[in-house]
């Protein structure tokens, strides 16, 4: 019941800070928003028990994302243009797939049911054998870093390329246009 | 320069909370929740936090670009190289269990140095794309 009402408030937030970011057109604020929001996420999933999801929502969603995206701000304006097409065609697009996505959750299992496919098969095996096998107590751990060592080799992976990636680019580019390329700004 | 005197001092004062509690979640991540990739941004947040009080040039000079530049890599190669060790010591790429004498050691020491992989990766990453960012001139 408290839980219910928790996220009840939290969700409504959410959707307050949603109609927000719409209708504000300074970007700034805008960005303020989206961090609020990404804190009101991870709030969200401290409620439903999922701290490792919680604390990357709000380290990367509300703390890092903000700072790029500020950084960013600072080499742009911050005024958001006016609209030049109608706004027919991407409300459209927004409504068919908030829809769809709505279509989607009918077949979903209600929240917080136990005895559906995922909780009964795999879920009850990596439960019951993660700490025999591994003697890992943090079964989260277990799974991510022994069961699934493959698949988390290929996020870091997706990272180092990432990070490659932005450095090629803003490097690339300093090398051309020789008068970026002192660090000495105190930006963002 | 006068008027963030309380932003300074705050910053000083709660930057090491942060870096303690970044390894908190990287060395706890057996037991409780968390792991590498958490710690690192959250180290990461540390550097960067630093960045936007202190300047570029002060966080620059704790975390040169060239080290970070040398971290990216060598995170991934620390979880890579964690499974070509285990190849060698007789198990399959990235199988814990033959890195110590007993298994379960094994299975603690391999998802250390795994972590520890992603820690660094992510920590860099994460504190390069600041350093991009913030080292561009408006134009």
């Amino acid at each position: 019941m408290v839980i219910t009402l928790i996220n009840g408030v939290l969700l409504t937030l959410m959707a307050v800070v949603t109609i927000g970011i719409v209708r504000v057109r300074n970007l700034f604020a805008v960005v303020i928003l989206g961090s609020i929001y990404s804190f009101l996420m991870a709030s969200i999933f401290m409620v439903m028990d999922a701290v490792d999801v919680a604390m990357t929502e709000a380290s990367v969603g509300a703390g890092i994302s903000t700072v790029l995206m500020l950084a960013a701000l600072y080499l742009t304006k911050t005024e958001e243009a006016p609209p030049v097409h109608s706004v027919a065609l991407p409300l459209f697009v927004a409504l068919v797939t908030g829809a769809a996505l709505i279509y989607g959750t009918l077949d979903l299992p209600p929240f917080g049911t136990a005895d559906t496919v995922m909780h009964t098969h795999l879920g009850a095996k990596f439960l019951a054998d993660s700490i025999p096998d591994t003697t890992v107590p943090n079964v989260v751990t277990s799974i991510l870093a022994d069961y699934r060592g493959f698949d988390t080799l290929g996020e870091t992976t997706v990272i180092f390329t990432a990070g490659i990636g932005v450095l090629m680019i803003f490097k690339g580019r300093s090398k051309r246009r020789p008068e970026t390329e002192s660090n000495k700004s105190d930006a963002a | 320069m006068k008027l963030d005197l309380i932003l300074r001092v705050m910053t000083k004062f709660i930057l090491p909370y942060i870096l303690v509690f970044a390894l908190y979640v990287q060395f706890h991540g057996d037991f409780g929740p968390g792991g590498g990739f958490q710690a690192g941004v959250i180290a990461a947040c540390m550097i960067i936090l630093y960045g936007l009080i202190f300047g570029l040039p002060a966080a620059q000079a704790i975390v040169p670009q060239g080290l970070v530049e040398f971290l990216i890599p060598l995170g991934v190669l620390i979880y890579a190289g964690t499974g070509v060790v285990g190849m060698l010591l007789g198990g399959n790429y990235l199988e814990y269990t033959y890195l110590a004498h007993e298994p379960s050691h094994g299975h603690h020491l391999g998802i250390l140095f795994v972590e520890l992989g992603v820690l660094i990766t992510v920590a860099s990453t994460m504190v390069a794309f600041f350093f991009a960012f913030a080292g561009r001139k408006r134009t």
